[in-house]
């Protein structure tokens, strides 16, 4: 039997500018449960006269972070719910929000691994909660990401992720860059591609769980590449955003 | 709870009407599946009638050409908050279906499954009379492999995931049972205007 989620009023108690176009909220919770990385709480507005309108957004912390979640948002152009959070939402806002939600994208340590994590953009933040969870239970399970951005100040996270990589011989970071990497840059410069998932998947063995989350056209195509690569399909979850681009 | 210096976004009184509570309006067609896409060949593909009928009923893709069509045009509302109006089908009637097999008195509930193990559940009376249909083609187009190609279950009164996606059977059942989502939080039965999304809702 599943909990009944209730709404509940969430503190904003910190606001952090990840990119240009992300910022990280950090909510109080006055029932807070511990949720599984990789589940999504939903948010409700409502405006002075009942309209209301609701979005879900990932978890970005670990459940190991008693009392409080992290929700980071990208700024969609255009956007009802992630322009009012960018624009007017400041610490010490009170926010309705539910969850935590969705049970099969989801990673902790009990799974095991080898775990490799395939990011595009925003499509990052379910797996940030997995590798923070690892990191604060301490796990020495083999965990690879691929991380997929337009350009370096479009990566979110890059200094908790340069930090995590150097400290955990056993967790690596691969960025890849579609439109502009860095000055001197030595690493990939492409879309995911299959040659790039053989190449970063291989260290890990044919045993490993894989999750991708990202835009549809990314995710569409890793997973069609790891399931032609032999992957058996259970092992692979995903989780797609935006439109199909078609 | 009034939101702080929130005013929403509203639409033209005959969509806002359109839009069950808390869902927002799309015009994009956002894919959503929890692991990789299938890719069935149709000479492999094949759709059956199951559980409680007198004797099971199975067609291939070239048989399934055949049964007659209608044309659907749907407003569908997903739990991950959008909805998309007016969206264009072609596809067979489930009571067309139907009037292949027998189905037993005690026949109350369906469990739909698809090729890649997913499964929904649904009263079998929310299926007849128009109520649902199995599409294979979109905007005048064949059914896109992400969308659910080469056909899916669509069902426009329930969230969308009740529209299983590359479908290969109904199983009718006694009692009702939770399907993929349904086992995983998310509400047995999914009527987008009662807001039921999540267990317990």
């Amino acid at each position: 039997m599943q909990p009944v989620l209730e709404w509940q009023i969430a503190s904003v108690t910190a606001i952090r500018a990840e990119t240009p176009q992300t910022k990280s909220f950090t909510l109080a919770l006055p029932q807070w449960m511990a949720h599984q990385p990789g589940q999504h709480y939903d948010v409700r507005l409502t405006a002075p006269d009942g309209y209301q309108t609701e979005r879900s957004y990932s978890v970005a912390s670990e459940p190991e972070r008693v009392g409080v979640i992290e929700l980071t948002v990208e700024r969609i152009a255009d956007g009802e719910v992630s322009s009012y959070l960018h624009d007017v939402v400041i610490v010490g806002d009170k926010l309705e929000v539910r969850g935590p939600v969705g049970g099969y994208f989801v990673w902790g340590i009990e799974l095991g691994g080898p775990l490799m994590l395939i990011g595009g953009g925003s499509g990052v933040v379910p797996l940030m909660a997995m590798m923070r969870h690892r990191d604060a239970c301490k796990s020495t399970i083999p965990t690879r990401l691929l991380y997929s951005s337009r350009t370096p100040e479009d990566v979110i996270y890059q200094n908790e992720l340069n930090e995590l990589a150097r400290k955990d011989r056993m967790l690596e970071v691969i960025f890849t860059f579609t439109r502009q990497a860095p000055a001197g840059w030595s690493g990939y410069k492409r879309r995911i591609d299959r040659a790039m998932l053989s190449d970063v998947l291989g260290p890990l063995g044919g045993s490993a769980r894989v999750y991708v989350c990202g835009p549809t056209l990314l995710v569409e195509s890793v997973a069609d590449g790891l399931v032609e690569m032999g992957l058996p399909q259970a092992r692979i979850r995903t989780e797609r955003f935006g439109p199909t681009g078609k | 709870m009034i939101s702080r210096g929130f005013s929403g976004r509203r639409r033209p009184a005959d969509v806002e009407k359109r839009l069950p509570p808390g869902q927002y309006l799309t015009t994009d067609f956002p894919v959503l599946s929890a692991g990789p896409t299938p890719h069935t060949p149709l000479d492999k593909w094949t759709f059956i009638l199951e559980g409680l009928v007198q004797s099971p009923k199975r067609w291939t893709w070239e048989e399934f050409q055949k049964l007659p069509t209608q044309t659907f045009t749907v407003d569908i509302s997903c739990v991950t908050k959008w909805t998309k109006l007016d969206m264009k089908w072609r596809g067979v009637t489930v009571d067309a279906l139907l009037e292949a097999v027998q189905l037993l008195p005690n026949a109350q509930f369906v469990m739909a499954f698809s090729n890649g193990g997913y499964t929904t559940n649904i009263p079998l009376d929310e299926l007849v009379k128009g109520q649902a249909f199995i599409a294979y083609e979109y905007d005048d187009k064949e059914l896109a492999p992400e969308h659910g190609g080469p056909a899916r279950l669509v069902v426009p009164h329930l969230y969308f995931w009740k529209s299983a996606k590359w479908i290969r059977g109904l199983r009718f059942m006694e009692r009702n049972e939770p399907g993929f989502w349904e086992a995983l939080g998310y509400h047995i039965h999914g009527d987008p205007w009662k807001e039921e999304r999540y267990s317990g809702d």
